[in-house]
């Protein structure tokens, strides 16, 4: 993983700096004009939770069952990017919609389950601090839940009648979007491999050094 | 047990503190009903947002929580290389002892 992450960082940098010049070049979209161009960084963001979220859960299952610490490390630095990605999303959301919609929010079905689903990680991460003994495995059960969870936020805009766009805005998009659309994606989520790569290195030494204090009291006793 | 639990309240409290607003905007009652449905672009350029700010802040946000959590895990494994070496060598030390 670590030979990776040089290259991985290089390229990464290269599709964010272009990406303004993707954005910019991409034509307004006709109602919406300069704000639609929120889309190019709030659903990459949001694609990025979602990757976030099928590695916690798997990674989660895995360390349920099968008990191996590397997925419990893998499923922690994946929940901390959730977190992250989904606080873009949410907080470039009510951004865009407050000039699209004239309103910072809706308690809407879409907007209220991203935020809820949000909300399991933030309380992944909150018992995986103050949890305690045991802590792992019912933090893995948590991340378990948000990805049985998480299709019903991507789908809930078909489901109920709400604000928010339709999920076929994506396959729909306009010829001059797409590109723009598709390079932001691709960017989002390298981004998301560099800083899953640079976290799991992080609990993976944290992991040596609660090792070497084991070997300490070891010896000592 | 008791600095966990204050840590613990510490961090709800900055929760609720943070989500306060949130909460409040959402509670605020609707401004005054138009007569008609107006669609935003009809609307007269006094009452319309500008957009840009809006964008701006948008794209200053996504980057600032990226390079703030990168910054978060940069400061984290500092600290634990130098737990680690400090180990190292209070181990080798005693093992040379």
């Amino acid at each position: 993983m670590r030979n990776l992450f040089l290259p991985l960082t290089v390229v990464t940098a290269a599709m964010f700096a272009y990406a303004p010049v993707a954005i910019a070049g991409a034509p307004y979209e006709s109602t919406m004009l300069l704000i639609q161009k929120i889309f190019y960084f709030h659903v990459p963001a949001w694609m990025a939770m979602y990757a976030g979220i099928a590695v916690c859960g798997i990674s989660s299952v895995i360390y349920l069952f099968k008990g191996r610490p590397a997925a419990d490390r893998l499923a922690v630095s994946a929940a901390e990017l959730i977190v992250l990605f989904g606080a873009i999303g949410l907080v470039t959301g009510p951004l865009w919609g407050r000039k699209a919609w004239g309103v910072w929010w809706q308690w809407d079905a879409r907007l209220t389950m991203a935020l809820l689903l949000e909300l399991v990680f933030v309380a992944y991460l909150l018992v995986r601090a103050y949890g305690g003994p045991g802590s792992d495995k019912l933090a893995a059960a948590v991340g378990l839940f948000g990805l049985a969870v998480s299709p019903f936020v991507y789908v809930s805009v078909n489901i109920w009648r709400t604000i928010h766009p339709l999920n076929t805005v994506v396959p729909t998009l306009q010829p001059g979007m797409r590109g723009p659309f598709w390079f932001c994606a691709l960017a989002f989520l390298m981004l998301f491999a560099l800083l899953l790569n640079l976290r799991v290195y992080l609990a993976t030494e944290q992991t040596r050094l609660d090792e070497l204090y084991l070997a300490e009291e070891d010896s000592a006793a | 047990m008791m600095r966990q639990l204050t840590r613990l309240i510490g961090v709800l409290a900055v929760s609720l503190v943070m989500a306060a607003p949130a909460l409040v905007l959402a509670q605020q009652p609707p401004s005054e009903p138009q007569g008609e449905f107006l669609p935003i672009d009809q609307l007269p350029p006094a009452e319309q947002l500008p957009a840009a700010p809006l964008l701006v802040a948008a794209y200053a946000f996504a980057w600032l929580a990226v390079f703030f959590y990168l910054w978060t895990v940069w400061r984290r494994l500092n600290k634990v290389e130098a737990e680690m070496l400090v180990l190292q060598k209070r181990q080798s030390r005693q093992r040379e002892g």
